[in-house]
């Protein structure tokens, strides 16, 4: 699992004169799931189109297994792709399409229509192998061009948001099919998507990039847990965030006023000093909304209720005129659970919950 | 209650285009020696036409030359809307103009032009200086059914069949060539049937060792309507549904 299979060092490109990806470094790992997730114009796609081979970096290196991939042509490369619109051969049957990849390589004929069947009954379309890609729905469309890049066998299956065509449902259970596959075949997949649930859901690693850098790179749990800036912190989630300036440091602790409270929270690695801003994350799961007599917590009014079926969700607007969202499961123990619109409340959080960042002015312009 | 206003308009409709024609196919089997009276069915005038060899040699020589301008002018035609639409080169926009300018102008000035051109370079007016004259006016036509079908092409086809290991010309042989077939044979068929049907720019550049079948015709009427040209016209309207009926059979497999 940590081998590195590919890396990727110090790739630039431009386009007309603006960088799409900066200097990246990247190290893809054999045998995992790593989504590459940012909002559209990111360099994510451009780095999918790299590694298979349809652009050329400006500079920079990309190592396959030890092999320079720059030299090799695209359809020299140990590598697949799953397009985005599927791009599945008009003029040929389910067969044919998946069968192509192998007739390229000369294999023989009972040798490819073996390998052919398989992976068509692993993708439940044995049934469908003569029918034209046109015949077929949208998911099914979607499982021959995954099957038609993995009969290959390659070593690294690149997927370029392959579920965007889909509807909410099928995408859901692409997502799962996805993963099943890639546990079974054991190939491993660069998948690109500017969905952060289906990033979160699907990946071991996940990247986060933004105007061609990668402003983060860890497992799901870390990105969404503990993001490193505030895009990724955005980006991956809805936020609650409380500029609060420091007012003592204390070893592991550190106090802080937040619109005039004061509060004790965990220090974080990076350097804080007295007299210093940061910002205190809170997911909206972290939220506890109170009742208005309250003995801590910022004093509010509930302004939205949205109910979500496994959760509740509740816009407060705090009396400094700040919105708070607040993400409750429901618990029928609690009789204080239900709170009235325009009722008057109070917000907090279970301590330790919080997640300090330093103040980024350039992320809070951009996402202003 | 006014349903005859509309199917009425319709029928003349069709009439003023049909009926020329439908004219032209009954009194093609007329007996009559005179065009305009009508004296019983007969074939003669078909055997007429077979048996009069210069005609059959020129309808040949149509025939062949249709076929080899459509051919060449698609083969042209094709790669010049590839080049078009894939590259970047110098000149590029220049010969899109003048692919424009070839369709647009006047077909006597490009047949007057042509002739001035192969007296220049001294080529012999006959077959090559015909092929050439046609493949001429048929380019533009080519390139532009052709660039139509390639700019709706989703050029991920092409980089997904190399993602799978075809090289460049396998791709073209295996996934460009099949997807284009309809606009190719498009192109062929146009460029076939305006090579058929040339009378202007043909009568410049022919030569008396070729006489093709539009000029044979052209010259039969100008001494009176001969009722053969009747029989020929009526051969002719066959063959043209026969290629339609073709064309669309294959353009109805190619989608399916």
């Amino acid at each position: 699992m940590s081998q590195t299979l590919l890396s990727v060092r110090g790739i630039s490109k431009h386009y007309a004169g603006k960088a799409v990806l900066r200097s990246l470094d990247l190290d893809i790992f054999d045998g995992e799931f790593l989504t590459l997730l940012g909002p559209s114009g990111c360099g994510k796609t451009t780095l999918l189109r790299l590694l298979a081979g349809f652009e050329r970096a400006d500079s920079g290196s990309l190592t396959l297994a030890g092999q320079d991939l720059s030299p090799v042509p695209p359809e020299r490369r140990p590598l697949n792709t799953v397009f985005q619109q599927y791009a599945l051969f008009p003029h040929m049957t389910v067969f044919g399409n998946v069968a192509y990849g192998l007739k390229m390589e000369k294999r023989p004929k009972d040798e490819i229509h073996q390998r052919v069947t398989d992976v068509l009954r692993m993708v439940q379309l044995d049934q469908l192998a003569d029918r034209k890609p046109h015949q077929l729905s949208g998911g099914q469309q979607q499982r021959v061009a995954i099957a038609r890049a993995v009969v290959k066998r390659p070593r690294l299956l690149l997927l370029d948001e392959p579920l965007s065509a889909l509807d909410y449902k099928l995408r859901r259970q692409m997502q799962l099919e996805l993963k099943r596959l890639q546990r079974e075949l054991g190939i491993t997949f660069v998948f690109v998507t500017h969905d952060q649930e289906e990033a979160l859901s699907m990946s071991d690693r996940v990247a986060v990039m933004r105007d061609g850098v990668i402003q983060q790179l860890g497992t799901p749990r870390e990105i969404y847990e503990r993001p490193e800036n505030l895009f990724t912190a955005r980006f991956v989630g809805e936020t609650n965030l409380f500029p609060a300036r420091v007012t003592a440091v204390n070893g592991e602790r550190i106090a802080v006023d937040i619109r005039g409270l004061p509060r004790d929270l965990r220090k974080r690695e990076f350097p804080i000093e007295v007299g210093q801003q940061v910002n205190v994350l809170l997911r909206p799961e972290d939220i506890r909304v109170l009742a208005a007599d309250a003995d801590h917590g910022f004093a509010g009014k509930v302004i939205e209720r949205n109910y979500k079926g496994s959760t509740l969700d509740s816009l407060i607007r705090l009396d400094d005129g700040n919105l708070v969202l607040a993400s409750e499961f429901f618990d029928e123990d609690d009789p204080a659970f239900d709170y009235r619109l325009g009722e008057p409340v109070k917000v907090s959080w279970v301590d330790g919950w919080e997640w300090l960042l330093p103040m980024d002015e350039e992320a809070d312009a951009i996402q202003a | 209650m006014k349903t005859w206003l509309p199917r009425t308009y319709l029928f003349l409709v069709y009439a003023l285009l049909y009926l020329p024609i439908a004219v032209l196919v009954v009194y093609s089997f007329n007996d009559s020696r005179t065009a305009y009276r009508w004296g019983g069915w007969s074939l003669r005038w078909y055997e007429a036409l077979f048996s009069n060899h210069a005609m059959v040699q020129a309808m040949w020589n149509s025939l062949w030359l249709a076929l080899a301008a459509a051919t060449v002018s698609t083969l042209i035609g094709a790669l010049t809307a590839l080049a078009l639409q894939r590259y970047r080169f110098r000149g590029k926009k220049a010969l899109r103009g003048m692919l424009f300018v070839v369709m647009m102008s006047p077909e006597i000035v490009l047949a007057i032009s042509l002739l001035a051109l192969f007296l220049l370079i001294g080529l012999q007016l006959g077959f090559i200086s015909l092929l050439l004259a046609h493949v001429t006016f048929c380019l533009p036509f080519v390139v532009i059914t052709v660039a139509a079908r390639l700019n709706g092409l989703d050029q991920r086809l092409l980089e997904a069949a190399r993602d799978l290991g075809a090289g460049e010309f396998t791709t073209m042989r295996t996934i460009l060539v099949p997807v284009m077939m309809p606009a190719l044979l498009a192109g062929w068929l146009l460029g076939f049937t305006l090579s058929l049907d040339d009378v202007v720019v043909s009568t410049f550049v022919s030569g008396p060792s070729y006489e093709i079948l539009p000029l044979r015709i052209y010259s039969m009427v100008r001494v009176g309507l001969k009722p053969e040209v009747n029989a020929l016209g009526s051969l002719l309207l066959v063959f043209s549904l026969i290629m339609l009926v073709i064309s669309q059979l294959i353009l109805m497999r190619s989608k399916r």
